[in-house]
């Protein structure tokens, strides 16, 4: 016996309506490739570990009775003889978010079957997320100098090490294995692995990286702007 | 299944959102460079990480076109982090306010 799955019913109806007929009719309720749902499904439970993240990094900060170092200083560098605050960071969100308009085309290049183009903006992609880490290691070879430990530190607070060194060391791991994936499909595009299948894998990978800018926009907010 | 035909849209909507995303970037930004304080840098900072959150997630992540089964999947569990936030926060003042009291800075 087999199962037959309704197919004639189409993913048409929005709103409430729509998704009391996507939950009925004994039929498929995601109208999505499962791969595409899956990774949906992987960055829901990545967003509470970063928003764990983040709130025990608020508890610790609401809770500390020393002064939390200022940021604005911490991340200042001089260039060219100037002294500009939370520079690097600024830079590193900009690449971030360059990243994220060259991935977003790349989804609409791998859909019109734009091969070459797809392969090409991915690999850019990859290349702006490998100068993100770059910075990022820059970074923590900079306050790791300065004396910053994850138990302690020159400029204040002993959690203030403890929250940056686990939060961006976390975000830089999903950058970094962003690279390698986005590195991978890139590849595998170029190769036209993907002819048959279509393209939803570009379209999957992008939702990956588009979640590490997004994560990367809160933790730019709460730990270096707050 | 969407195997075949996935989100397709219009490049112009993704370059107006990319340009944005640069803008609201520089404005926050602008927030720490200008050295606001109080009330007012905590609200901008607020606005300007929930409208490039936005736009992420709408534009970038496709969530504005999906279907309203999957917003829900996607939005219904974090209110739980919001419950958690508060109890975080909650907490944390407490802890403060008790350091405050019983250890001498």
């Amino acid at each position: 016996m087999t199962i037959e799955t309704d197919t004639s019913t189409t993913y048409t109806d929005p709103g409430v309506d729509g998704m009391v007929s996507d939950w009925s009719s004994d039929r498929q309720t995601f109208d999505l490739p499962w791969g595409k749902l899956m990774m949906w499904i992987f960055l829901l439970s990545d967003t509470f570990i970063f928003s764990v993240f983040l709130t025990g990094y608020m508890n610790v900060r609401l809770s500390q009775t020393a002064t939390w170092p200022n940021t604005s200083e911490v991340f200042a560098l001089e260039i060219a003889g100037t002294h500009l605050p939370l520079i690097l960071i600024a830079i590193m969100t900009f690449v971030l978010i360059t990243s994220s308009g060259t991935m977003a085309m790349a989804v609409n290049f791998a859909y019109n079957g734009d091969r070459r183009k797809t392969a090409i903006l991915m690999g850019a992609t990859a290349l702006l997320g490998a100068s993100f880490v770059g910075m990022q290691a820059f970074e923590w070879t900079k306050l790791i100098g300065e004396g910053v430990r994850p138990w302690g530190n020159p400029m204040g607070s002993p959690q203030f090490g403890a929250a940056f060194f686990m939060i961006t060391g976390f975000h830089g791991l999903h950058v970094t294995a962003g690279v390698i994936y986005l590195s991978i499909v890139a590849r595998k595009v170029a190769r036209g692995d993907y002819e048959k299948k279509g393209y939803a894998i570009v379209e999957i990978t992008g939702l990956y990286w588009h979640f590490v800018d997004l994560v990367w926009v809160f933790i730019f907010a709460f730990f270096y702007l707050w | 299944m969407s195997e075949t035909s996935g989100q397709q849209h219009p490049v112009g909507v993704y370059l107006k959102v990319w340009i944005l995303l640069f803008v609201l970037s520089t404005f926050s930004y602008m927030v720490d460079f200008f050295h606001l304080e109080g009330y007012l840098r905590w609200t901008l900072i607020l606005i300007f990480m929930f409208l490039k959150a936005g736009f992420i997630i709408a534009i970038f992540m496709h969530v504005a076109w999906e279907r309203l089964a999957l917003k829900y999947v996607l939005f219904v569990p974090l209110s739980a982090i919001a419950i958690l936030i508060l109890l975080m926060a909650i907490e944390g003042d407490y802890t403060f306010l008790t350091r405050e009291t019983f250890f001498d800075q």
